[in-house]
């Protein structure tokens, strides 16, 4: 690993964005937990797909809708091998959220009932708990919670607790929280889980973009993530599923393109992975996301995860330097993937988040769409900063004296 | 001098005037800001009509914290019908800093309790 103050990847360039500033203050972005910037070479594939192969996908017969078509389905093929699945059980989504709410209808209506438990975390996004509380409301079944621990952990004894109780038939969790960074140890988790005959959901939101993800090897029974948070557009989430549950499951959405064969009463649902995307699916931003797969690859994810846990140990300790500074999340960067939740004593997070942007740095400031765990860590908010390829320690060293300056203004 | 952090605004929000609770009240009424999970409520008490005496309580950032702190030294005596017709004018002009987009509810959530509490309607002001 380089020292860790010249951390970098150096690959600031590719991102045009960057090179804005506001006020005269150039960009540092801070912010991407939230969503990442797109390098030029994503730009450029959305923009070359629908500037010379756009058409329609699965239905033409001439020539450019078979580009449109080969452009979709290699995006699929690229996609799903960046994280160790077969392309055959990965489904294109809107986002994680719709993935996550695809399994929670199909798979949870058809299998959760009165007596059952579904089994879900603390540290969850509410995109990986309302549609839980949403289900066990539907089909009379309890809603249960792996506590959190001061750490910001999970306790694979309390898992196992939990599954003995014999009712559990689902559990959800995130990869990496979005506002701790704790990165959970999910193979474990899978295979406990999978011992005790329940199934398994991994939120892998987060995870996904900063680190190596195998799917196939941590094993789960669903895996969500999104476009947007890994270098690809908007408008694209993933779901890998087990073949088993994906071909046992009905359809989410329903419509077009995800049917065999319709008549007036009845109707034969399209194979694998079509059966699950209704209508005309998210075919430039697939060509996106597969380009931004492709960039990352080239950087190499074991190089990308590397520099961004020596970026968030550069961050912990220049943030341990300013005063009534307390960050949440485990300690060290082992287990804590790149971002750094905190609260500045005296200054409410909106605030510091207004006050940094003065200087041109864009961190998260609220609940993090995480409120029942905010209300764990006794925070209403926190501020968020995280990071992504394109930082280096020089945009931590904005951001701390953004910080100092906050509590200059506040006359702390 | 910052333009959104002026002495008066962070001397309101350190010092938050009419802060805490009333018991017993006539009414009450607690609201969140969605976009940051802030919390605030109010105590009414009411007499012939009028805002007699009135608290809030609960958390936010400078600007929704001054803001009601400013607000709660108008509001006393204000007739229930007064309360019922203010708008959202109203609160910015008395804050009397520049508030952009994003925050105008952080400015707004003080207003939208109160006149809760007082008329039963949720929406925020306008």
């Amino acid at each position: 690993m380089p020292p860790v103050a010249e951390s970098t990847l150096g690959v600031r360039a590719d991102f045009p964005i960057l090179a804005r500033s506001f006020d005269g203050r150039p960009l540092i972005y801070l912010d991407s937990g939230a969503t990442s910037q797109k390098p030029q070479a994503v730009i450029d594939a959305v923009a070359d797909h629908l500037a010379a192969h756009n058409s329609n996908v699965h239905r033409g017969v001439y020539p450019l809708a078979q580009e449109a078509d080969a452009a979709f389905e290699g995006a699929r093929a690229e996609i799903a091998a960046f994280v160790g699945a077969d392309a055959r059980t990965t489904v294109f989504t809107k986002n994680a959220t719709e993935a996550i709410n695809l399994v929670a209808y199909s798979w949870g209506d058809a299998n959760l009932g009165a007596g059952d438990a579904v089994l879900i975390t603390q540290m969850e996004h509410h995109a990986n708990l309302v549609p839980w509380q949403m289900l066990c409301r539907r089909r009379g079944a309890e809603l249960r919670y792996l506590e959190v621990d001061e750490r910001g952990e999970l306790s694979l004894d309390a898992l196992d607790a939990e599954l003995a109780r014999g009712d559990v038939r689902l559990v959800a969790f995130a990869h990496v929280s979005n506002v701790l960074g704790t990165i959970n140890p999910v193979a474990e988790m899978v295979s406990h889980i999978r011992a005790a005959g329940a199934v398994s959901l991994i939120d892998g939101a987060q995870a996904v973009p900063q680190m190596a993800v195998d799917v196939n090897e941590i094993g789960a029974d669903f895996y969500a993530w999104t476009g947007h948070k890994a270098l690809g557009p908007t408008g694209i989430g993933v779901l890998h599923g087990s073949p088993a549950l994906l071909e046992q499951m009905e359809p989410f959405l329903t419509g077009g393109d995800m049917i065999a064969s319709v008549d007036f009463q009845d109707v034969t649902w399209n194979e694998l992975p079509w059966k699950f995307e209704a209508g005309t699916p998210p075919v430039a931003e697939a060509v996106g996301l597969a380009a931004a797969v492709r960039y990352l690859s080239a950087l190499g994810m074991d190089r990308v995860r590397e520099h961004e846990q020596a970026l968030t140990e550069y961050m912990l300790d220049a943030l341990a330097t300013v005063p009534g500074l307390r960050a949440v999340g485990p300690p060290g960067t082992h287990g804590r993937g790149g971002l750094v939740s905190f609260t500045l004593e005296g200054i409410h997070p909106h605030d510091i988040a207004e006050l940094c942007s003065r200087d041109g740095v864009c961190i998260r400031a609220g609940h993090h769409c995480a409120q029942p765990l905010m209300r764990c860590l006794g925070v209403g908010a926190t501020a968020r900063a995280s990071v992504g390829v394109y930082n280096d320690c020089a945009d931590i060293d904005v951001l701390v004296s953004a910080l100092l300056g906050a509590r200059e203004v506040f006359a702390l | 001098m910052d333009d959104l952090y002026r002495d008066y605004i962070l001397d309101h929000y350190k010092r938050p005037r009419n802060f805490g609770e009333l018991d017993p009240h006539d009414l009450e009424a607690l609201e969140h800001n969605p976009l940051c999970g802030d919390e605030l409520g109010v105590h009414i008490v009411v007499k012939d009509d009028r805002i007699e005496d009135l608290r809030f309580h609960g958390h936010g950032c400078a600007i929704s914290q001054a803001s009601a702190s400013i607000a709660s030294e108008e509001l006393k005596g204000m007739t229930l019908d007064e309360v019922s017709e203010l708008g959202a004018d109203w609160m910015i002009d008395l804050l009397g800093i520049p508030v952009s987009a994003t925050r105008r509810k952080c400015a707004l959530l003080n207003l939208k309790v109160v006149r809760g509490a007082v008329t039963g309607d949720h929406a925020w002001p306008v």
